[in-house]
């Protein structure tokens, strides 16, 4: 992996204006097993791989609750992942202490922005090794955000990040259209079918191996109002209605989404 | 300063107001000092039974003579998954200061959120009753001008009572009364709930005499014994009234009652 | 004399003795509010069916004098908000400056959004954030000297009235008066609304004549209030404040009939 003399450290630049600790960093991310986010009117939710070491040892977690409102997704080193969890799961508690209110989810995901690029500019400092999606509502809705390791954010309508996880934003890609007006179920459905695009040959969605987080707005029968469906990971039996519903979809089943109007495209 | 006592502050009638003359100040002198408390009043009371426990508390919200707001809530749920703690499972309820019993109850919540975050289970009244020791000892010398009742189901699934002075002594009790009326209703509640000086009739002469025996009281007999205590502190107490806020813990949940209060 | 041009507009030291400069001293014990200087009075605000009714009148008091008689107490927060002041007026011009900044942060902050007004800090989150800024003074013994009143909406619109102290206890109620307002105003505004169905009944109209005869009242009553005052009623369309409202029909006939104290004696 050795590419030159300007790798050492995240301050210096390559003279093509490049610095290779922060790519580096980037490449971790793809090490991770791959995680899936999909944003609708009314719902985001998170779509994991869970890995195991070894047969012997249980599957590594990939969705953590950070608050209320939100939660995360993550690929890369679940070490640094802890830490950026740690650190929002205070920032938003301290919010809600000070303001009474849920953190609005940009404001978060813009604060580990700043933290994670503070070490792509220090000498001495490495930039965290991890990639998040953070899913969350607020009083603008749902919302999906991507952060990478250089401190960079985006809102997404869906993503997908980690390992093998261009075959799952490809899914995302052609599907696109059809997330706004997705109700709950179809979009976890979704999630889950991008997710078995980006799995290996003879791997299969198992109750073990898959994660699934909710986060939602849902109308009150009394009021018309909205109320927030709390972020909530599910796994083992909670997950296997899920994915029993979209065990039969064709393999490669990029098209078979809806069972119309999709079958032309087949590869790309 | 008499703050930990629940006795009359000078010689004068059981009101807990900081605005009374200063009788130590010398003559003509100003006292130049801010003084960061003062009493809410109100009062509590929590009652442990067989397989629940009911806590509750009147509404007002008092400084002096003057009645700030009459809905001001002095029992709170805490360690709840949520902000509106629909899954919480214990009951804290403040009277004293009203702004450090807020902040307690705040420091009290925001600690069993991060164990549940940290643990990836909700913390059990025991652990609690400890940690809420803790934070209040933590103050020692600028207490938490507070007295808290934590109530609960124990590991066992009885109910549980904690009662704190404002430095965090605590112990575990059958029931316990807090705050400005503290003093009117936990001998009436020693007799009710305890029996205390409740002898069976002709048993014996004197000390020979026997007591009545002891046994725990079901639900609706503890609901209407926490009325009648506050109806009566009501009666007696210028800083009671307005309403009373009820909870009542099972392994259900916890279910939440407001009943009127006399607003004079 | 010193004709050195660094003395040129100077106290004679001759005359006046050296110039006293500890007061530049940065070393020293900390200094801390002790006691309010100078003073603004009652607050009193009440809610209606949309909305609240704020009033304060525009007197700034040194002890018993009137120093200032055109001090605004009321301030609007991002247009959704009231903030009223009573206590003391260099601390509630820290809180002011303070909250501009506040402001201003929150405004970039939900720039880009399409809802600004749906994520910014509404009356209830503002409250919670005084309400925490206030103990925490209090907790350093350094406290804010004033009683604040904050009126808007919470987060599910509904209308929002509540009180912060200088040692941070907060209560809300549909009508609330700080200072001699708690003793004047509050009884004749209970009698309006008493609970929050009977302000939820309450015209806007009602609200603000009741604020206004409370107003009156206490210029009649309290010796450290003025006849020039503010009002300002919020709504969901927003903050409409007035800052320069005189007393109107005033009747001191009842003045004729007091005795037993002042120059009468009898």
């Amino acid at each position: 992996m050795f590419r030159n003399n300007y790798d050492n450290d995240s301050v210096t630049f390559s003279p093509q204006g490049r610095i290779f600790q922060v790519e580096y960093a980037a490449e971790a991310v793809k090490q991770g097993s791959v995680v899936v986010g999909i944003a609708s009117n009314t719902h985001a939710v998170l779509v994991a791989i869970k890995r195991n070491a070894e047969e012997l040892s249980s599957y590594q977690k990939k969705l953590f609750p950070i608050d209320e409102h939100v939660g995360i997704a993550i690929a890369g080193l679940t070490s640094d992942a802890r830490v950026l969890s740690n650190f929002m799961k205070q920032q938003c508690l301290g919010h809600r202490l000070t303001y009474g209110r849920s953190m609005p989810v940009r404001t978060l995901v813009e604060m580990i922005g700043s933290k994670a690029q503070i070490n792509t500019q220090h000498y001495g400092k490495r930039p965290y090794g991890v990639g998040l999606l953070v899913a969350g509502v607020d009083d603008q809705g749902p919302h999906l955000f991507e952060f990478q390791p250089s401190g960079m954010t985006e809102e997404m309508v869906a993503f997908a990040i980690g390992a093998r996880s261009q075959m799952a934003r490809t899914y995302l890609e052609k599907n696109l259209d059809k997330f706004a007006d997705c109700g709950r179920e179809e979009l976890i459905r979704h999630g889950l079918r991008a997710l078995k695009e980006s799995l290996v040959q003879d791997r299969e969605l198992t109750v073990d191996n898959t994660s699934v987080g909710v986060a939602g707005l849902v109308a009150s029968d009394q009021d018309g109002t909205t109320k927030v469906e709390p972020f909530t990971v599910y796994d083992q039996q909670e997950v296997s209605a899920w994915i029993d519903s979209v065990a039969d979809d064709k393999e490669g089943g990029a098209s078979a989404a809806e069972g119309e109007g999709g079958t032309m495209e087949v590869d790309s | 300063m008499a703050m930990f006592s629940q006795n009359p502050l000078v010689n004068g009638p059981n009101y807990s107001i900081s605005d009374m003359p200063r009788v130590n100040a010398p003559e003509g002198a100003r006292e130049h000092r801010f003084d960061p408390y003062t009493d809410n009043g109100g009062s509590t009371l929590a009652i442990a039974g067989a397989d629940f426990t009911v806590m509750a508390g009147d509404t007002r919200l008092t400084s002096g003579y003057s009645i700030n707001s009459r809905h001001h809530p002095k029992l709170f749920k805490i360690g709840g998954t949520t902000a509106d703690q629909k899954d919480a499972t214990i009951v804290l309820s403040v009277v004293g200061f009203a702004a450090d019993g807020e902040a307690l109850k705040e420091r009290l919540d925001a600690i069993c959120k991060m164990y549940r975050y940290r643990h990836g289970k909700p913390m059990s009244v025991k652990a609690c009753a400890q940690r809420l020791s803790t934070i209040l000892y933590q103050k020692r010398f600028f207490p938490y001008y507070a007295y808290a009742i934590l109530g609960g189901l124990d590991e066992e699934g009885k109910g549980a009572v904690y009662s704190y002075d404002p430095v965090g002594s605590y112990e575990r009790e059958q029931c316990r009364a807090g705050g400005a009326a503290a003093s009117l209703i936990m001998p009436f509640l020693d007799n009710q709930v305890n029996f205390k000086n409740q002898y069976i009739p002709h048993s014996g002469e004197g000390h020979a005499l026997l007591e009545r025996e002891r046994r725990p009281l079901a639900r609706h007999e503890v609901e209407t014994l926490v009325k009648d205590a506050f109806d009566g502190a009501v009666e007696r107490h210028i800083e009671v009234g307005d309403g009373l806020q009820m909870m009542i813990i099972t392994k259900e949940g916890i279910e939440e009652v407001l009943l009127p209060l006399k607003k004079d | 004399m010193d004709h050195r041009p660094q003395a040129w507009g100077r106290p004679r030291d001759d005359v006046y003795g050296a110039y006293d400069a500890s007061y530049l001293q940065t070393s020293g014990p900390k200094t801390a509010t002790q006691s309010p200087v100078v003073t603004g009075t009652s607050v009193i605000a009440i809610k209606f069916r949309d909305g609240v009714v704020m009033a304060a009148d525009n007197l700034a008091s040194y002890g018993s004098l009137a120093r200032f008689t055109d001090v605004k107490r009321l301030r609007p927060f991002l247009s959704t908000s009231v903030v009223g002041f009573g206590g003391d007026v260099s601390d509630m011009q820290f809180l002011d400056r303070h909250l501009t900044e506040l402001a201003i942060d929150e405004s970039y902050e939900h720039e880009h959004s399409e809802n600004p007004a749906k994520s910014q800090l509404n009356a209830a989150n503002l409250h919670k954030y005084l309400s925490k800024l206030m103990y925490r003074r209090r907790n350093d013994f350094d406290p804010l000297w004033n009683q604040i009143l904050v009126a808007g909406f919470d987060s599910s619109s509904k209308p929002f009235l509540a009180s912060v102290d200088l040692r941070g206890t907060t209560f809300t109620s549909p009508s609330l008066a700080s200072g001699f307002g708690a003793m004047l105003a509050q009884p004749i505004m209970r009698r309006y609304a008493a609970t929050e169905e009977d302000a939820a009944r309450l015209s806007r109209e009602e609200a603000v004549n009741v604020v206004k005869e409370c107003m009156k009242v206490l210029f009649y009553r309290d010796a450290r209030s003025l006849d020039r005052y503010s009002i300002a009623v919020v709504t969901k369309d927003g903050v409409e404040l007035s800052e320069d409202e005189q007393l109107e029909k005033q009747s001191w006939a009842f003045a004729e009939r007091i005795r037993g104290y002042g120059t009468q004696t009898v």
